[in-house]
């Protein structure tokens, strides 16, 4: 087992190095200048060759990449001389628009998407099994029609539909969640506060995912009860309680595990609409705002980011796979 | 009751989308301590329904059952047909247990062999988890399992076809059951793991004085361990008696006709096989008469129209030995015995 | 003597496989057929029987070339095909045909029937005397289906009944060669000694040569004039049918036939019944030398180091350090 893990580990980190080269090529051979971006409406040829040293978009590529990825282990100087300035390991790169180090404004925005990817991963989870399996022990009657109901009405809204209704109307309109205007409030500091921030976000994305798995958990719980090792539990005796819970939830916990895993790594990458509608300061509006602005170094900080979390996730969902299913442990 | 299992007069219906369809029509049988009793048929005889039957996994619901199945626990017995969930439930794995086809399918691919046994155990006697661990190694040792201590906490995946059967054999045998149903136990087996797996049965039956019905429909496997055969053909019994009387004295057409058709080692191969023309009927719409009619050669030998109108009754002129057949019973045995003797040789 | 229609000599087929060791990928091989020999008369039906791993199906398909050989030589009619390519296959292909053992799976279930059994004119461009809808109708016939049936699914007809429209196309092009591969395995008691008899009815009106691949002794005694016993990849004894059965030397041979139960109460509580010891070995891995000593009651040194080969003993031919 430990073999398979250090295997897995391996192959993981060097998909990351190779998508950071990627990610890092393909910014960097956009057709417009990096430097020229740095400043506003008043800039000079002046401003935009100092900048271009500064910032270092004179050297070649490789260099650039090089100083980058040495970045993230050694931190990074920026400029020369008086201006000179550093970002501490590790360092992403510098936000001219923000004037911040990337990895401070990471800092400020991957708990609040991480608060909110968690948050609606655990609604989604109980909701989407549970409601899955009762469609599937009640199969045909009124619970499963209830649950196809709702699997329909999830997977045709788009998050964009249910996040302004409910900003809309829940909020503003029939005001049931005040409308949170101090911003992310951790948890520690006031449940309430935090729970106004992250309530409505957290439905949006979760009724979007749970009826997913709703469908897809129904889908597998009875096509598990229809196995010949399912017969055998019965025919030992076993109540169809601990049938069902327990021989047959344990052969849907591999794939279900695999999904969520997934799911989730995709929503640390940012939840961007979501985010956006409720003004969550999070990394997916870090993003689509950097994006606006062209500023391509947190865009670069953010792509690579989003993409280690699910190489990492990847990694962890086949190990966890491996403990799940032990038939793929012997390979 | 000194049988271990009674089955009166078993009725089971289905609806389908088509109609309902008679898997069972009327079967009865018994088997009695330290005996093997085997149901023989083709597809659609209604063997299997009836093995899944005597252990109560049809779908009360949808499916309808008549009759009465009574299984003896020690001084108890119960009718699985009319018993409550709850109570067959603690008769299953316990009183009655069984083994089927596959043995790969069969096992939770999860979890360790080890814990899979314990479990049946565990359900019958909650709480008593080393019991249940010390039980599930001595029953590997008694299947034949080498090293049980290491391959307990092994996953079926790991074992070969012929060692996963020996599992669902210990597995089944964990509470030593009185009655042990086999449904085709061998059929996806190699012919030289067969022979160990039946041996195996016939060796712990001795061990354990157990009962066993075995469904299947190889008439080289019934020959090879059974006591007492049932022959079955479109939900009915057509013949029931010793396995002597089958074999060597069938009184039952579709009997005689199966006998004659399968091949055999050491008979004249230069000769065709003599197969028994046509197809097993449809259980939706049951022809009227004899189910067998369509197929069989000797309608002329019975009363006129009776094969075609009337459903033969199950009858024996010597108690045990029983067959259905409008043909009078003295005309049959002559006839038969002379083809069957013909077919041996 | 005339030549044989079929020649293999030391047919081998190996399928590439890879584990998984530290961070590397091994390379493995699975010897399914390793190093078979045998010579098929025309009109002459040889069985081909074994265990499940012992390769039986993948030679029946190497012989047709639907897998291409690793080793070994093929000789059809008189010409080389081992190594021809696909392409110059396709005619030669009219000659050897295949039945395959699964009725459900080897019709496509969105074509008629009478599509199906005209698919072999199609394919080889071959107009029949009358046209093709009438060959065709002869063909159901002459495997005992209705030709009015022709415009109908293959879920419309029961198990036997498929296995017959297979047959029908198997032998619509009238070809020299037929592989069997199980095909009765998958009927019902009552309908396998049907299709039997139609079988062999056919080869005795069209004089084909049938390869037949059973795991069921009872039936390849039957139907075969010679037989061949495989073994993890090899042949362990070939001769004709009555040898084979009465007098077999091949302590594998001797095994099978005692593990086979016969439908006859009486001598099955008396015979003699060797029951082997252990597990089949991997394909992967097979023992050195004699791939059988690992269960073999007679096993010898010799046995674990030097592979024997298909020798004459008595009438057959074994490939036994000790045969009996």
């Amino acid at each position: 087992m430990p073999r398979f893990i250090l295997r897995r580990a391996y192959f993981a980190t060097l998909t990351i190095l190779l998508v950071s080269i990627v990610v890092y090529g393909v910014f960097s051979i956009l057709p417009f200048d990096p430097a020229a971006l740095t400043c506003g409406q008043k800039c000079t040829p002046a401003i935009v060759e100092a900048n271009r040293v500064k910032l270092g978009f004179d050297k070649p590529l490789w260099h650039q990449y090089w100083l980058f990825l040495s970045g993230i282990f050694l931190g990074r100087t920026y400029g020369a001389g008086s201006a000179e300035f550093t970002c501490p390991a590790p360092s992403f790169g510098y936000s001219f628009n923000e004037n911040m180090c990337v990895t401070d404004m990471l800092a400020e925005a991957l708990p609040v998407t991480i608060n909110l990817a968690i948050g609606a991963f655990v609604i989604w989870i109980t909701v989407g099994v549970g409601l899955g399996l009762l469609a599937a022990k009640f199969r045909g009657r009124y619970p499963d029609t209830i649950s196809s109901v709702f699997v329909l009405l999830g997977t045709s809204l788009p998050t964009f539909v249910t996040g302004l209704f409910f900003l809309i109307y829940v909020t503003i309109k029939w005001k049931i969640v005040p409308l949170s205007l101090e911003g992310f409030v951790p948890i520690t500091e006031s449940p309430v506060k935090y729970l106004q921030y992250f309530i409505l976000p957290w439905l949006t994305l979760a009724i979007l995912y749970a009826a997913f798995y709703t469908r897809f958990t129904r889908a597998t719980v009875l096509e598990t009860l229809g196995e010949d090792y399912i017969r055998t539990a019965r025919a030992k005796g076993l109540s169809e309680k601990v049938v069902l819970l327990k021989h047959t939830m344990r052969a849907v916990l591999a794939p279900i595990t695999t999904s969520a895993g997934l799911d989730i790594a995709g929503l640390i990458g940012g939840a961007i609409i979501t985010e956006s509608i409720f003004n969550l300061a999070g990394l997916g509006r870090m993003t689509i705002q950097a994006v606006y602005e062209f500023d391509l170094s947190v865009v670069v900080a953010t792509t690579i980011l989003a993409a280690s979390v699910v190489i990492t996730m990847n990694l962890i969902v086949d190990i966890a796979y491996g403990y799940l299913d032990p038939r793929v442990r012997m390979k | 009751m000194k049988n271990l299992l009674e089955i009166k007069d078993l009725k089971v219906t289905f609806p389908t989308d088509d109609g309902f369809v008679h898997a069972v029509d009327g079967v009865s049988l018994s088997v009695a301590p330290g005996e093997t009793v085997a149901i023989v048929g083709e597809s659609g005889s209604g063997k299997t329904v009836t093995s899944l039957s005597v252990i109560g996994l049809h779908n009360r619901k949808v499916t309808q059952i008549t009759g009465s199945i009574l299984v003896k626990d020690k001084d108890e017995s119960l009718d699985i047909v009319s018993a409550p969930l709850d109570k067959i439930r603690s008769y299953r794995g316990r009183v009655v247990s069984m083994i089927f086809q596959d043995p790969m399918s069969s096992l939770h691919p999860y979890y360790k062999i080890g814990s899979q046994l314990a479990e049946a155990y565990l359900v019958h006697h909650p709480g008593k988890k080393e019991e249940a661990n010390k039980k599930a190694l001595e029953m590997l040792s008694l299947v034949g399992i080498p090293e049980p201590q290491v391959r307990a906490k092994e996953y079926p995946h790991q074992f070969s076809g012929g060692m996963r059967q020996r599992v669902m054999i210990a597995m089944a045998l964990m509470n030593d059951p009185a009655v042990l149903i086999a449904d085709e136990p061998t059929t996806a087996l190699d012919v030289t793991v067969q022979a160990q797996i039946l041996q195996l049965l016939k060796d712990l039956q001795k061990k354990l004085n157990m009962g066993i019905l075995l469904i299947t429909h190889d008439l080289g496997v019934v020959a090879q361990v059974a006591d007492r055969v049932s022959v079955m053909y479109a939900g009915r019994i057509v013949e029931q008696g010793s396995i002597d009387d089958i074999f060597y004295l069938p009184h039952a057409p579709y009997t005689l006709g199966l006998l004659k058709s399968v091949p055999r080692i050491g008979a004249k191969s230069s000769e065709r096989l003599k197969a028994i023309p046509g197809q097993p009927p449809s259980l939706i719409n049951l022809p009227t008469g004899c189910a067998f009619a369509p197929r069989c050669e000797y309608i002329s030998l019975a009363p006129a129209g009776s094969c075609e109108s009337l459903k033969p009754e199950l009858l024996g002129i010597n108690g045990e030995h029983k067959s259905r057949c409008h043909v009078p019973e003295e005309k049959r045995d002559k006839l038969f015995a002379a083809e069957i003797k013909g077919a041996r040789t | 003597m005339s030549s044989p229609l079929l020649s293999v000599r030391n047919l081998q087929k190996y399928f590439p496989t890879s584990r998984n060791v530290g961070f590397r990928k091994e390379k493995l091989q699975v010897k399914a057929v390793d190093g078979i020999s045998f010579d098929l008369m025309k009109g002459e039906t040889l069985g081909l029987v074994g265990e499940s791993g012992c390769g039986k199906t993948t030679a029946g398909r190497t012989i047709l070339k639907l897998i291409e050989p690793t080793a070994g030589e093929i000789v059809f009619d008189s010409k080389d095909i081992t190594k021809l390519r696909p392409g110059l296959m396709t005619p030669l292909r009219a000659q050897m045909q295949i039945i395959f053992q699964d009725p459900f799976s080897a019709l496509n279930p969105r074509q008629t029937v009478g599509k199906i059994i005209a698919a072999p004119f199609e394919i080889q461009k071959v107009t029949p005397e009358g046209g093709v809808k009438k060959e065709v109708a002869a063909l159901m016939e002459r495997v005992g289906l209705n030709p009015e049936h022709y415009n109908r699914y293959p879920h419309e007809f029961s198990g036997g009944q498929r296995q017959r429209i297979g047959i029908a196309r198997a032998i619509a092009l009238k070809p020299k060669l037929i592989v069997a591969d199980e095909p009765v395995s998958a009927l019902d008691v009552s309908i396998q000694a049907q299709v039997i008899n139609l079988i062999d009815d056919l080869q005795k009106a069209d004089g084909i040569s049938i390869v037949f691949i059973a795991h069921d002794l009872s039936v390849v005694q039957h139907i075969s004039d010679r037989v061949a016993v495989m073994y993890l990849g090899k042949i362990m004894e070939i001769a004709k049918t009555e040898d084979l059965f009465s007098t077999p030397h091949h302590p594998y041979t001797t095994a099978l036939l005692s593990a086979v139960p016969q439908p006859d109460p009486r001598s099955e509580r008396t015979r003699e019944r060797i029951i082997l010891k252990g597990d089949l070995p991997s394909p992967i891995n097979p023992p050195a030398g004699c791939v059988f000593n690992t269960r073999c009651w007679k096993v010898q040194e010799i046995c674990r180091s030097k592979t024997p080969e298909l020798l004459t003993v008595g009438k057959s031919q074994v490939a036994c350090h000790f045969p009996e």
